[in-house]
């Protein structure tokens, strides 16, 4: 019960978006031809599907953030559990982010955090 | 009471709602962002259930990060979704004997399962009280301690994968001049600047 705000902050956020869309597709005027409707790229026809392939450098980019989230999200009962888990907790957390720092050292090294 | 069953029914329905419509929708892009609603609504029931940090795993690793990945790999596949779509009466058959083989399985284990009569005791072995530790410090006084070889494997998997994305999608292009900030920091500016006293009408 302790999260009723949270929930009544969530009712009011789909009650504005849905009031905004609605409040536009009512209250607008509405007045389309062809010219008004078609996609609109600096007065030429859009060159090209939007859709396009673009660098893997970016799912590389990706990849190396969802691996570091993780880690961070290892981090919290970590640091919440701290008083009680001792010595070999500590030293588990230590050694896991070791292994990751070396992973991190290789991927500066290598320069995968270079954009070229 | 009332409102913890209203939230329920709210969360669940929308999540299998969206759920059907990443299915059915015909662009994959929406697929997708009906697949992040389907994430926020089952935060929401992981937070009625009380487990405040699977939801916020939820939110931070699915929604903030395997989403982005979907995103970009429904971007980069490139694929013309039209001629996918029309081989789907080919593909019909073999999709429904799967799904069929799939439920038949799932009707098997369910109706043969039996819990055994001293599960609970086993994990209430290992499992703090609820009652006394909130569930983030409760999985914290398990993950590093009691399940410490499950963890490390964590770890080594997450290094693994660091190394993998890295060896499979780094290309370093050549003749690329790139930056490099010790250099720059050592450099000299005796050497870097050179004074010339020029003769009126001569030049260098």
């Amino acid at each position: 019960m302790e999260y009723l705000p949270i929930l009544i902050f969530l009712g009011l956020a789909i009650a504005l978006g849905l009031i905004l869309i609605l409040a536009a597709v009512i209250v607008a005027v509405k007045n389309p031809d062809p010219e008004k409707v078609s996609a609109y790229e600096c007065g030429f026809d859009p060159f090209d599907d939007s859709r396009m392939r673009f660098d893997v450098r970016y799912y590389l980019v990706a990849i190396l953030f969802i691996i570091f989230d993780l880690e961070i999200a290892f981090l919290f009962p970590w640091a919440t559990a701290f008083q009680d888990i001792g010595l070999l907790g500590f030293w588990s957390m230590i050694v896991f982010l070791g292994v990751l720092t070396v992973g991190f050292a290789y991927e500066w090294k290598k320069g995968a955090l270079e954009w070229d | 009471m009332v409102i913890t069953t209203l939230a329920f029914y709210l969360f669940a329905l929308t999540a299998v709602a969206s759920a059907i419509l990443v299915i059915v929708s015909r662009n994959p892009v929406h697929s997708v962002l009906w697949l992040i609603l389907t994430f926020f609504m089952s935060a929401g029931l992981f937070v009625l259930m009380g487990a405040e940090f699977l939801a916020m795993l939820l939110m931070i690793v699915y929604v903030g990060a395997v989403a982005v990945l979907f995103l970009f790999v429904v971007m980069m596949l490139d694929v013309d979704f039209a001629t996918l779509r029309g081989g789907i009466a080919q593909y019909l058959p073999l999709g429904l004997l799967i799904g069929l083989i799939l439920i038949m399985e799932l009707g098997l284990v369910f109706g043969h399962w039996i819990f055994s009569e001293n599960a609970p005791d086993l994990r209430a072995a290992v499992t703090p009280i609820p009652e006394e530790v909130e569930n983030t410090a409760a999985l914290g006084q398990l993950i590093y301690t009691d399940y410490i070889y499950l963890f490390q494997a964590a770890g080594l998997i997450l290094f693994v994968a660091m190394i993998g994305a890295i060896v499979l999608t780094m290309r370093h292009r050549p003749n690329v001049k790139r930056q490099n900030i010790l250099d720059q920091i050592y450099r000299d500016p005796g050497e870097a600047v050179e004074m010339k006293d020029v003769k009126p009408g001569q030049g260098i």
